[in-house]
């Protein structure tokens, strides 16, 4: 029930290649596609988890070949057409029917730096209170997947499924992506940072001291 | 809804130059997108927004001891002081390396990271084999930046899969009391706030 984007742990990746501070883009074309992606996102047609979880849709084929922004422009396509910005025909033919309905929701020049700097905050007032205080033991819910649509967005990453930690934070209560992604609401809940021993994680960890640390929802997790 | 079957993206140019330029001309002539738009938004990530808005943060935390409690404290309302908020860096969380911890920031999920601290991420950041490995094996990957931490020195991974992003607060390189802040400012590397790097 896992999807290719959920990497965590997984073995056969050959080594990190560092790069240069300086280095921002690869190709002419990427920055291009950097703003499209964020442009259009202002449109108001989907959110951030709407938006990962068409990348994580790709086949996995398309995944493993498409380039870091390849795969932001694919998902980008599919949305327009879901969303009904586009037509598949226009998409094919690169030939505008006319003006959209949402022009008028265009992002302008002059408020990219608002538009950037306010952001999207997740965070949110309400839902149900927190249920776990730092220092709690916690299990995480195996398995890992979303548990209202098979197949569905998760930020639950398949190698924590199971595991027992202990909760080292309390961010607040954040918009739940396994229900936004889906059109059933934001659901917020408490999301807290949970702190997982190595040797909890790994057949084979590196150091015994050594630890991972992963932001949950509460629905993520239970009691020890 | 399940949508593994009926992938449009396929209807555009296969070469993504190409599908670039269509899906730009395509928005543009539809009135969505407004290239001036897509030309500030370039500019914002080349140019004003980098790893020196990080910098500026660290050297400033090494040099006032109050600004660092309060950055590690809560580093939201010390963030949005100095005006390093926005997007990608909605909710920060500042992580502080010491001789017994080591911190380190993935997204094993996808690409999250601080922008308005440390800009759009490196290519290594995003590609397969840091975000498959360095959880499982931290220390190898620490070795391929050259970075070989001692077995006292614990290290914790930052897996960041929610709205929260993480910066890491590098230790201050020894023989560096006397430096003022712009000087502090240009030792602190990106990859030493992503946790790739340690600063000597």
């Amino acid at each position: 029930m896992s999807r290719v984007h959920d990497m965590g742990g997984r073995f056969g990746d050959g080594a990190v290649m560092p790069e240069p501070e300086e280095v921002k883009f690869h190709a002419d074309w990427h920055p291009r596609a950097l703003a499209v992606t964020l442009a259009c996102g202002t449109l108001g047609l989907w959110n951030i988890d709407l938006s990962r979880h068409r990348r994580e849709g790709l086949a996995p084929t398309d995944y493993a070949r498409f380039s870091y922004y390849e795969k932001w422009l694919a998902a980008l396509a599919d949305l327009l057409v879901e969303t009904g910005a586009v037509t598949p025909a226009e998409l094919q033919s690169g030939v505008s029917d006319g003006i959209s309905p949402l022009a008028a929701k265009r992002l302008e020049a002059a408020a990219v730096a608002g538009v950037l700097a306010r952001g999207g905050p997740a965070d949110r007032v309400g839902g149900p209170n927190a249920t776990f205080a730092l220092g709690d033991a916690v299990v995480v819910r195996q398995p890992a997947g979303n548990v209202m649509v098979a197949g569905g967005h998760t930020r639950l990453p398949g190698y924590l499924a199971g595991a027992t930690g202990v909760i080292v934070r309390h961010h607040g209560t954040h918009v739940l992506p396994d229900a936004n992604a889906h059109g059933f609401g934001e659901a917020p809940e408490p999301l807290y940072a949970v702190a997982f021993k190595a040797e909890s994680l790994w057949a084979h960890p590196e150091h015994p001291g050594d630890e991972v640390v992963a932001d949950l929802w509460q629905s993520y997790l239970s009691r020890a | 809804m399940p949508h593994d079957h009926d992938h449009p993206h396929s209807l555009l140019p296969s070469e993504p130059a190409l599908r670039v330029k269509a899906l730009e001309t395509l928005l543009t002539d539809k009135g969505l997108i407004d290239p001036a738009a897509l030309d500030e938004i370039i500019d914002t990530y080349e140019n004003r927004i980098g790893p020196r808005n990080g910098a500026h943060v660290v050297a400033r935390a090494w040099s006032d001891p109050a600004f660092k409690a309060a950055l590690l404290a809560d580093a939201g309302p010390v963030l949005a002081e100095m005006g390093y908020v926005g997007r990608q860096g909605e909710h920060m969380v500042v992580v502080e390396n010491t001789a017994d911890v080591h911190n380190i920031v993935v997204c094993t999920l996808c690409s999250c990271y601080p922008w308005p601290l440390l800009g759009i991420p490196p290519g290594w950041y995003k590609s397969d084999a840091y975000r498959a490995r360095v959880v499982r094996e931290p220390r190898k990957v620490l070795a391929e930046f050259g970075v070989h931490l001692p077995d006292e020195t614990a290290v914790r991974v930052w897996d960041s899969t929610a709205e929260v992003r993480y910066l890491v607060m590098p230790m201050r390189p020894a023989g560096t009391e006397a430096m003022d802040e712009a000087a502090l400012q240009a030792l602190v590397s990106r990859d030493s706030m992503i946790g790739c790097g340690v600063l000597t």
